[in-house]
């Protein structure tokens, strides 16, 4: 008896185990004749003459149903393949990689007919405006509110920034990665670059947040900094190989134990302006 | 009962300046117009008004473009029955093509519509749906990353492509009514036909002129 039992459970088991494999080929898109709808079956009929409870057969019934489903997509696999539409997905992959941008673009033109449409003021859209600026504060009293709400600076670790969703925690570490190539191309044959010359950019959010990850950068041992303090000059100098490990970053730590050090550097509004002018 | 010639083409300007404004001026978040919306406004007969103005539209370089619903058999597309009809939108879209210059003041950038154009013939490859990831990662061979992500957002938001729950691209009602999708599969692969014919006899030519240099040595 308990014998049977376990065959049953071993049985719900690869029923549902098929009810997931069909279902992930139709969600994911991908071939459904990678799908041996004879073995299915066959384990189907295998337990059928087990199930006595009505789950169980609703589970088989389910089942059935998927598979159903996934030779309703074979054949409309098929009826796709056979029209003049279809087309082998590598060899178009590999024709979009040979063709250049421009090319590209020519060959679409061809086959784009943009629609012709005209937005305008409507009635909704004029009602929208005048409960917007019905509800809409004065100026003055607006400042007021801004006013009030004014902090003072602080600081914010990387943990926070993820916690708060500015900062995604996979992104983070190939954003750095990105960065470091970017510093490593702006570099050039010189091996270095201007501090401001990097992180600058053409919005100030921008220039703080590349701030952030390039201080990432420094910390984590892909680049260093190189500091003029008489002349006011600050480079980065990017690494040509990244830290492979804890321990070799432990290692190189210990190696550079007298030269490390923190040093605060102000990225405010008036120095970007100043830096947006020399540009 | 026919109407007076002078009366009908009266009849008919007027028909067409009200089926002109309900195509053209956008009233919903999508444009155009729905049939029953021109039916309801033009008359049983406004199928006949929209003929009419296809062909004053021709010398404008405009038409008007009709999209079924999806899921309606494209072999029967030919007579569609009046359900068909009222449910299918109209469109007013460009009869010919742009050029690269228009398509600059139009903002957009060639970047941008090499990208689309990738996008629309991959997931066509794919049988209608590609994983986001796969799109992005093909577009990045072409693209910054942060431009792949930015454009892949906004041919969502234009409504060219949309995503659903699974990450799956696949073709959205803007793309199924201004891209011609057999005519681009057949200029991409066509292209690529004639530049691999071009690089194919350009090697051809070098290796007969080595052939005759050596023979000559």
């Amino acid at each position: 008896m308990p014998s049977e039992g376990k065959k049953r459970n071993i049985g719900r088991e690869d029923i549902r185990g098929i009810i997931e494999l069909c279902r992930s080929v139709q969600s994911r898109g991908l071939n459904p004749f990678l799908v041996d709808v004879d073995d299915l079956v066959a384990i189907l009929r295998k337990y059928f003459s087990e199930w006595k409870d009505s789950e169980d057969l609703c589970l088989d019934a389910e089942a059935l149903n998927e598979i159903a489903s996934v030779i309703k997509l074979q054949s409309e696999w098929v009826k796709r393949r056979s029209t003049s539409l279809y087309t082998d997905p590598f060899l178009l992959e590999e024709k979009v990689r040979i063709l250049s941008k421009e090319k590209i673009a020519e060959v679409f033109l061809q086959a784009w007919h943009p629609i012709a449409e005209l937005e305008q003021i409507s009635i909704r859209s004029l009602e929208d405006a005048l409960r917007y600026w019905e509800n809409l504060l004065p100026l003055d009293e607006r400042l007021l509110s801004e006013g009030s709400l004014r902090v003072e600076p602080g600081t914010i670790t990387r943990e926070e920034l993820v916690k708060i969703g500015i900062l995604a925690e996979e992104a983070f570490l190939e954003e750095m990665r990105s960065l470091w190539n970017e510093l490593k191309e702006k570099a050039g044959e010189e091996g270095r670059i201007r501090y401001w010359d990097f992180i600058g950019s053409n919005t100030y959010q921008e220039t703080v947040r590349r701030a952030y990850l390039t201080s990432f950068l420094v910390t984590y041992g892909y680049a260093t900094m190189e500091i003029y303090p008489l002349e006011e000059e600050m480079f980065l100098k990017p690494l040509k190989e990244p830290p492979l490990g804890a321990e070799r970053k432990t290692r190189g730590r210990k190696e550079r134990r007298e030269r490390l050090f923190s040093i605060p550097i102000p990225i405010s509004y008036e120095e970007w302006m100043e830096w947006r002018r020399r540009q | 009962m026919r109407r007076p010639r002078g009366r009908r083409k009266a009849y008919y300007t007027m028909k067409m300046r009200r089926a002109i404004h309900l195509l053209l001026f956008k009233r919903h978040s999508k444009p155009g117009a729905k049939g029953w919306e021109l039916r309801r406004s033009l008359g049983p007969d406004y199928m006949k008004v929209i003929r009419v103005l296809d062909d004053y539209l021709e010398n404008l370089d405009l038409k008007v473009n009709m999209v079924f619903e999806e899921g309606v058999d494209k072999e029967n597309l030919e007579n569609p029955t009046p359900e068909q009809l009222n449910k299918a939108r109209f469109y007013i879209t460009l009869r010919g093509t742009l050029t690269p210059r228009e398509t600059k003041l139009l903002g957009w950038r060639i970047d941008d519509i090499a990208a689309l154009a990738i996008t629309i013939s991959h997931i066509i490859s794919k049988d209608g749906k590609a994983p986001r990831k796969e799109v992005e990662d093909l577009l990045r061979t072409k693209l910054p990353s942060w431009r792949t992500e930015m454009n892949l957002n906004r041919f969502i938001r234009y409504g060219y492509i949309g995503e659903d729950e699974n990450g799956q691209l696949y073709l959205d009602w803007r793309t199924r009514v201004e891209v011609d999708s057999r005519k681009l599969i057949d200029l991409l692969l066509r292209t690529e036909v004639e530049e691999t014919a071009g690089l194919y006899n350009q090697s051809t030519s070098l290796s007969m002129e080595t052939e005759d240099q050596e023979g000559e040595n």
